[in-house]
């Protein structure tokens, strides 16, 4: 019972998915090298945001830590 | 179509002397306040003018929701890349190109097949294409039956299986009081006159084709519309784009709503007139336009224009909306000019007795100088008319193309039109006509109330059989159309260029035939189809027609 509700659940987001970027008029291949396309740049996206956000929230902390005269927290470490 | 509240009182501005009062409203300057029921915000509409209404006019136009815009935007942006791709695997024959494309011996000359509208058709209309034109093989009534076909070929081209999908709910033909019928008093009088008189004339009006049932159909027109005299035609297009040139030509000035009908359009390009556009239904826009042809006079001469021509329809059959009438005579009367009424959508349609928008604001049809309208719609036969002064008649009788050059109406057709007119007047004896305007007013109120409720964006009148119901996304027309006919229901969308490109659209018209049963399943079905497609965008928030945006278009004559 769950399993189907949600099954259908995923499948509804995946109709409204097709409608909103127009894939649902698409032909197969083109619907296939859009979803491609699409899969691609969202799995980028993730990996970049994963390797490069926590770097950059790091400085940005040490700087403004610095900037407000954060001193204890770097002679601690 | 549209609008939530249901009407308000009237607003208290006194009209003035000429009926019509100027520019400076203070805040009722879109020419109505809102208040509606919703839970947080009151928006109604009450008519401003109010003094020249007789009952309350309740038209408004949702605001497209901006995230709607923008993912309509997004589709339309996806599509034309594809769009792009395929036209490039075309042109290096990497695929079979099916559309028309340059001849080879043409190679170097101005494109044919490049501008937008090709572009739109081959790549953007052909995905969906098969929402459109399907052959129906039945009487177009309140039921049809519809040829199925098949695309193997992503709708190039389609097939025909034989077989028959039978039963499908018509929300999509202009049969407001269900005269479309293949059987009943109306086809019986036809029938009747097919074997007496044959189907053609083959001849004009001026030679051999003058019958008495078209005398007889003129003199019934006349006292249907309460007019002095009226013409028929074979067709209603062509009474449009044939008369207007007979009525007005160069020097003369036609002023016409933005959003009129293609055959007033052509008319009014062949009069070679010059056209100013009005924004839609806007009569401060209309006044603005009068003003300054009164204060200036011709380009360059400045010489005053010989006639001023305004040209509006009754119910715009795209928006659904009702033409702002009593304002318009009053502006008409005050300017002095002409009012060329098309009543294609509005005879029989709108009016507590059938008798067009005139009748439904309760005014004077002396005060409209041309009527015209089409026996296509609600009459469910084929022709228009034109009705008026009676020199007006004869003076179109000689000079208007279609009367002179075109063959007669057809006998039986004919016959429905006097059947279906004398059913609508009660000269048949029977209450039959005036119930089914009864029931078209009672249906387009009882849907147009449910699909508001269930959270649609709806434009146009509340009193508007024609109801435009919103769909924005270029998928959803296609997804639309083919969900609604799995679910046995015809319906009309409509995309660019009927509409603005991201104001596609579903069109229901609503008809007296239709009974309470079939309008609940339609519903029920559109309100599931709407929650798959997630149709439901409105917010309840509403502009008057002022603010909407158009192009400000004008056909100035060219001096050569
Ligand atoms: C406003 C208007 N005028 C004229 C016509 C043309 O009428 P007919 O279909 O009879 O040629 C139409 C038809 O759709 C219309 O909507």
């Amino acid at each position: 019972m769950e399993i189907k509700h949600v099954k259908d659940y995923i499948y509804w987001l995946y109709y409204q998915y097709l409608l909103i970027t127009c894939s649902y008029v698409l032909e197969p291949w083109e619907r296939s090298m859009f979803h491609t396309i699409t899969v691609t740049v969202f799995a980028m996206v993730v990996y970049t945001a994963y390797v490069f956000v926590p770097i950059h929230i790091r400085l940005a902390f040490e700087f403004f830590s610095q900037l407000f005269g954060g001193q204890p927290e770097s002679t601690v470490s | 179509m549209e609008r939530p509240g249901r009407a308000a009182a009237v607003a208290g501005a006194q009209p003035r002397a000429n009926g019509c009062s100027g520019a400076g409203h203070g805040t009722l300057r879109n020419g109505y306040v809102r208040r509606f029921p919703a839970p947080d915000t009151q928006v109604d509409h009450i008519v401003h003018n109010g003094g020249l209404y007789k009952r309350p006019f309740n038209e408004a136009f949702e605001e497209t929701p901006m995230l709607v815009a923008v993912l309509t935007y997004v589709g339309y942006g996806v599509l034309t890349l594809f769009g792009y791709l395929r036209d490039f695997m075309r042109q290096w024959k990497i695929e079979k190109c099916q559309n028309a494309t340059e001849r080879e011996e043409q190679k170097d000359f101005v494109p044919l097949y490049q501008d937008f509208e090709n572009f739109y058709t081959r790549n953007l209309y052909m995905r969906i294409r098969d929402s459109w034109n399907r052959p129906i093989c039945s009487v177009p009534g309140a039921k049809v039956d519809m040829m199925e076909r098949v695309s193997h070929d992503y709708n190039w081209t389609f097939t025909y299986t034989g077989r028959v999908i039978k039963d499908i709910i018509n929300m999509g033909s202009y049969n407001y009081l269900g005269f479309a019928q293949n059987t009943g008093t109306c086809q019986e009088a036809a029938a009747k006159v097919l074997s007496q008189y044959g189907a053609g004339v083959c001849s004009s009006r001026q030679e051999m084709g003058n019958l008495d049932k078209h005398e007889e159909l003129e003199k019934l027109v006349a006292r249907f519309l309460g007019v002095e005299s009226a013409m028929a035609y074979g067709m209603g297009f062509a009474t449009n784009s044939m008369n207007i040139p007979a009525l007005v030509g160069k020097g003369c000035l036609i002023l016409s709503d933005e959003l009129n009908h293609a055959s007033l359009v052509l008319g009014a390009r062949l009069s070679g007139a010059t056209i100013r556009i009005f924004k839609h239904n806007n009569m401060q826009s209309l006044e603005k336009l009068l003003k300054d042809a009164i204060v200036h006079g011709q380009p360059r001469t400045r010489r005053p224009w010989k006639k001023i021509l305004i040209l509006v329809e009754g119910i715009y059959s795209m928006e659904g909306s009702i033409v702002r009438l009593p304002e318009v005579i009053a502006l008409k009367k005050k300017y002095k000019s002409y009012l060329y009424l098309d009543e294609a959508h509005s005879i029989g349609a709108l009016g507590p007795s059938g008798r067009g928008v005139v009748d439904y604001f309760g005014l004077n049809p002396e005060d409209v100088d041309i009527m015209m309208g089409t026996f296509t719609k609600s009459f469910g036969a084929a022709g228009g008319y034109i009705g008026g002064k009676k020199e007006l008649i004869d003076y179109l009788r000689t000079y208007s193309h279609s009367a002179v050059y075109a063959t007669s109406m057809s006998p039986p057709v004919v016959e429905q039109i006097i059947t279906s007119v004398k059913c609508i007047m009660g000269e048949d004896g029977t209450i039959v006509g005036k119930a089914r305007v009864q029931q078209l007013a009672e249906n387009t109120r009882y849907f147009r109330r449910r699909l508001k409720e269930m959270g649609f964006i709806i434009y146009g009148n509340e009193d508007s059989p024609v109801v435009p119901l919103m769909l924005y996304m270029p998928a959803k027309i296609g997804a639309f159309g083919r969900e609604m006919l799995k679910r046995n229901i015809g319906v009309v969308v409509v995309g660019f260029p009927a509409t603005p490109i991201i104001e596609s659209r579903a069109r229901f018209c609503l008809s007296a035939a239709h009974t309470k049963e079939m309008l609940d399943r339609a519903l029920k079905e559109i309100d599931e189809v709407g929650d798959l497609l997630q149709l439901k965008y409105s917010r309840h928030r509403l502009v008057p027609l002022l603010d909407r945006p158009f192009d400000e278009t004008t056909y100035e004559e060219t001096e050569d």
